[in-house]
């Protein structure tokens, strides 16, 4: 009888994931690809045909240089090998240019950059806890790399929409993981680069800021877990100072000598934007825009307002615009800006938060040994998804795509633990629902369908055997609320459309989707909140060297 | 994790598969006057939609027999029709009488396709899903991995979601019929595998080991009594689906006559394609004899013969056997879609060729493991040992196998590679095609062989394998 295991190799499965999703990334060569191919092939083109002083300059095509400078050279190195597929893709005024060849080689340099992706998640997987004797499927690193690997958001955004995140969150899980294995100046490099590669990730710096200083500069802690202040070290100072500063100044620097910085900044940083994409992110915005409305249809009909009054709000364009609020107080950029800096500082390490829970641990020290963590790299990565949530929840102009800055780390404590992973459950769910807006061409919807069951059937199965033992993930709300995403898809994707409605009101499924995605993101930001303040304590009780 | 979520990713991974190739292009794109087999699918829509019945298989001035007649069984003709009233509910322009010529646009196209994933979804994946669930060997997981390497095999793939065709649809079929007889509900069995074989007359090339079964098992039941009953339902069954395809041809003589004149047309000749076949009908032969009872031995295996075939009718009984000996089958299947290279790089598919290729070959070399199951006793080279055993008894066959398994692949890869990047010689501008036929079919004819020796090894393994257990 022929009778064998199929996967009893050590790390086999681990390439034979990453070959199974390359190739599944070559079918999708010939998808559909929005503005954003155009954009990277505009910049190869600039940053090889133009000389380094033009690069912020130039504003041939309406998609000028809007990332930071390494991300620019990283550009200007692939369009040396973008010369073998199609010169005329390296002729700035081709705007629009699309070859075949040019799809080619952009769509393989994305599946092709995707090898730090692998390589970052293989090193991820090391950091996890291996129960000995469990069968595959059954591994917290088979799961953990096929929720990363094989992510929805990943897929659909790079290799459809296009972009190259794999390549950039790949710099962002080897930071991590390098913090995890206790390499921290490796990690604080890669994160430097990483901000050099694309500022957006500056919304987590602060979560890294404050974890090296306070667990890394700090040699020490006490036996309560409080801070020794005679511990610490300026030459880690130092030496974190000059990687942080040098990397930047590499980076940088050229611009500094040519006396562009204030230009290279404000493409950086363009505040000229409205509130709002013309797509809502599912965010806090989403809903006090939903409420403005609300607010304002109940007021012109109950006569309280007057409808001339009120100004002329268009979501409808494809444009990004000034949104102006008809009830509720305007939001200006300081205002989100004063928000987010508010929901961040919260999470940071406080004082007095750990006497409570000296307190607690005293009381029930056995509790508190099964909740050991082995370090405080789990708090730190806990602090880094709130950050990065917290700045999607409340950020200016965030793209919906923001998302997976915060559920790509989460997936790191998902299989760790199983609060988390109820909470990853329901983030990831919505939020990679809250992304088939981004793909609204007839000929991809089977895909982003499947693709969608896949990632979700799989997290769902994987997750609840890992924490079979417990009672369920997800709590039946969330699960109403979970499945009332396939009606939503049927009436916006297939109903609505057939409707009268959709002339007149175009916008409204896709403020539906925001809307109701909105509410799932909140509910797992709060419950993501509540475990950071419940868990703190954890992070003080271990000892860095 | 469960079986059910094991399964439904399998079937989303192969449905992902299938919709992606089908972005690309399809047989005679944007080639007027005479397109290719896209156009023959929709104009048999406009046909069956336009024209009554008795018109849809005789040259009329409507219907021109020369442009893409209908030639295959009814079941064709009534699922165009079906097909046809879908299309003239979204854009009746689609099916407009002589307007609707090499009519092409991306949402005719998304139709289309749709068209076939639909078919592919109701017939063709769940019979897939029931064969590995119920007759594969093994654990639920390698269920699983046979059932994606199935769903993944690159022919149908390619042909029936690249280049243009329902093979799913026939396949399919004949699938549940080896279904029903593999559970015992035989007249559930012959009644799909008649509608598969007036869905697409080459299942003609599986007929025969169907009838062979069907009357051995009557036969052994005995002639009288039991035995003749149940061939007397199974004989109704048959004729009753036969009529009942064929019905509305059935009022007039000439009609049937001219049904069967289009899809038999002798006067075109046999011998399109250089692939020999009477292996295929007997290589379903050894499944069903590996999954059911014994035929009775008086059977003798028959004589070697040239049909015409189109690859997925061979490739479809190894696509069952691939869990049994993966190294062969899985080396069988990639040469068949190798061999229809020409036609692939004629529709502009090269691209998903080489991806699903290179896909299939390493995912079922993983999942199956079958480079390691590749002892002599896994690959059934019993009689090669034989033969060999006095003249070279030290031979390392196994080893032998996956050098030339290797050597292979490289040769169809470096002809694949060649065949598109260089240009032939002007003195032989099919060169390229003819190296490709040549070198599938001497693949086939060394599988034919294998294949032949496999059977006649067969029951005396089996015996052998009751002695030792």
């Amino acid at each position: 009888t022929v009778m064998a295991a199929p996967m009893t190799n050590d790390q086999s499965w681990f390439y034979a994931l990453a070959l199974g999703v390359s190739f599944l990334k070559c079918l999708l060569i010939n998808a559909y690809h929005s503005t954003d191919f155009e954009v990277h092939r505009n910049w190869l083109a600039l940053t090889h045909s133009l000389p380094v002083s033009q690069w912020y300059y130039e504003a041939t095509s309406e998609w000028t240089l809007d990332y930071p400078p390494l991300f620019a050279w990283f550009e200007y190195g692939l369009s040396h090998i973008a010369c073998f597929f199609d010169k005329e893709m390296l002729v700035v005024p081709n705007l629009n240019y699309a070859s075949p060849a040019t799809v080619l080689f952009q769509r393989l340099s994305v599946i092709v950059a995707d090898v730090v992706f692998f390589y970052a998640v293989k090193e991820c997987c090391k950091c996890l806890r291996e129960d000995k004797g469990k069968d595959l499927l059954g591994k917290p690193s088979f799961i953990l790399t096929v929720l990363l690997l094989w992510n929805f958001g990943l897929l659909i955004v790079d290799h459809i929409h296009f972009q190259y995140n794999g390549f950039l969150f790949g710099v962002l899980l080897l930071s991590i993981a390098r913090h995890c294995q206790n390499r921290h100046f490796e990690g604080a490099f890669l994160f430097s680069v990483l901000l050099n590669l694309k500022h957006i990730y500056l919304y987590i710096a602060p979560a890294y800021g404050i974890y090296l200083l306070r667990c890394f500069c700090f040699t020490q802690s006490n036996a309560d877990g409080s801070l020794q202040w005679r511990s610490f070290s300026v030459v880690r100072l130092v030496i974190l100072g000059t990687i942080v500063l040098s990397t930047f100044a590499v980076s940088f620097g050229p611009f500094i000598a040519l006396g562009q910085l204030p230009q290279v900044l404000s493409r950086l940083f363009p505040f000229k934007r409205g509130l709002c994409h013309a797509y809502w992110a599912p965010n806090i915005w989403a809903l006090y825009n939903i409420a403005d409305k609300a607010f304002s249809i109940l007021g012109v009909k109950f006569r309280l307002l007057d409808i001339n009054k009120l100004p002329k709000a268009s979501m409808t364009g494809g444009l990004v615009q000034e949104f102006q609020h008809s009830v509720l107080p305007s939001v200006s950029p300081l205002a989100t800006l004063v928000c987010t800096l508010l929901s961040i500082l919260v999470n940071l390490p406080n004082s007095n938060i750990y006497t409570i829970f000296v307190i607690l641990s005293l009381l029930q020290p056995a509790l508190f040994k099964i909740w050991h963590r082995p370090n405080g790299a789990r708090g730190f990565l806990r602090c880094l998804v709130i950050c990065a949530l917290g700045s999607f929840m409340f950020g200016w102009h965030v793209h919906e795509k923001a998302i997976m800055m915060a559920i790509l780390p989460l997936s790191l404590l998902a299989v760790d633990s199983r609060k988390d992973a109820g909470i990853f459950l329901m983030l990831s769910v919505t939020s990679h629902y809250s992304l088939f807006p981004l793909l609204f061409t007839t000929q991809e919807l089977p895909i982003k369908i499947f693709l969608m069951l896949l990632f979700t059937i799989f997290s769902l199965a994987s997750l609840k055997t890992l924490f079979r033992k417990g009672g369920a993930l997800l709590n039946p709300l969330e699960v109403t609320y979970l499945l009332g995403l396939i009606p939503l898809e049927l009436i916006c994707e297939f109903v609505y459309p057939l409707t009268v409605w959709q002339k007149t009101f175009p916008f409204l499924p896709l403020m539906l989707t925001s809307v109701y995605c909105a509410l799932g993101v909140t509910y797992a930001f709060i419950r993501l909140y509540i475990s950071l303040l419940t868990c703190s304590d954890t992070t003080k009780k271990t000892k860095m060297q | 994790m469960e079986n059910w979520s094991l399964f439904s990713l399998c079937v989303l991974l192969g449905l992902t598969s299938r919709w992606a190739v089908s972005f690309h292009s399809y047989s005679g794109a944007g080639k007027p006057p005479m397109f290719g087999d896209y156009e023959a699918q929709r104009h048999w829509q406009e046909v069956t939609y336009n024209l009554p019945v008795h018109e849809w298989y005789f040259n009329t001035t409507n219907n021109d027999l020369n442009y893409w007649g209908l030639d295959y069984p009814p079941l064709t003709a009534y699922h165009s029709l079906v097909c046809a009233y879908v299309a003239k509910l979204l854009n009746p322009e689609w099916v407009e009488l002589h307007a609707s010529r090499g009519y092409e646009s991306h949402s005719h196209k998304l139709f289309m396709r749709a068209t076939v994933l639909f078919t592919d979804i109701l017939i063709y994946i769940p019979a897939v899903l029931l064969y590995c669930f119920y007759f594969c060997d093994g654990s639920s997981k390698q269920k699983v991995a046979t059932a994606l390497c199935i769903l993944l095999y690159p022919g149908l793939i390619l042909i029936d979601y690249g280049h243009f065709q329902y093979n799913s649809v026939s396949l399919g079929l004949a699938l549940w019929g080896i279904l029903g007889l593999g559970l015992g509900w035989d007249l559930f069995g012959s009644l799909a595998f008649t509608l598969a074989l007036n869905y697409k007359q080459m299942e003609l090339y599986h007929s025969l080991p169907f009838f062979c079964y069907l009357l051995g098992k009557c036969i052994k039941q005995g002639l009288i009594g039991r035995g003749f009953f149940q061939l007397a339902k199974i004989s109704l069954t048959v004729l009753v689906t036969f009529a009942l395809c064929w019905m509305p041809f059935l009022s007039d003589p000439k009609q049937p006559l001219q049904v069967l004149h289009r899809l038999f047309p002798f006067g075109r000749g046999l011998f399109e394609d250089k692939v020999a076949n009477t292996w295929c009908s007997l290589n379903v032969l050894i499944k069903i004899k590996t999954l059911l009872i014994h035929l009775p031995t008086t059977l003798s295996p028959f004589p070697l013969s040239l049909y015409v075939s189109s690859p997925q009718n061979i490739s479809q009984p190894v696509c069952l056997v691939i869990n049994e000996i993966p190294l062969i089958a899985i080396w069988f299947l990639l040469t068949s879609t190798f061999s229809m290279l020409p036609l692939l790089v004629k529709d502009g598919l090269l691209l998903p060729y080489v991806v699903t290729s290179l896909a299939f070959l390493f995912l079922s070399l993983y999942l199956l493991s079958a480079l390691e199951r590749s002892t002599e006793e896994e690959l059934r080279l019993g009689l090669y040992r034989k033969l060999t055993r006095h003249w070279l008894p030290k031979l390392n066959l196994s080893r032998i196998i996956k050098w030339k398994f290797w050597f292979s692949l490289v040769a169809m890869a470096a002809l694949s590679f060649t065949s598109v990047w260089l240009e032939p010689p002007a003195k032989f501008p099919d060169l390229f095609p003819v190296l490709v036929s040549i070198l599938s079919f001497l693949h086939f004819l060394g599988f034919i062989i294998y294949f032949n020796l496999v059977q006649l090894m067969e029951p005396q393994r089996k015996k052998s394998q009751k002695k030792t257990n």
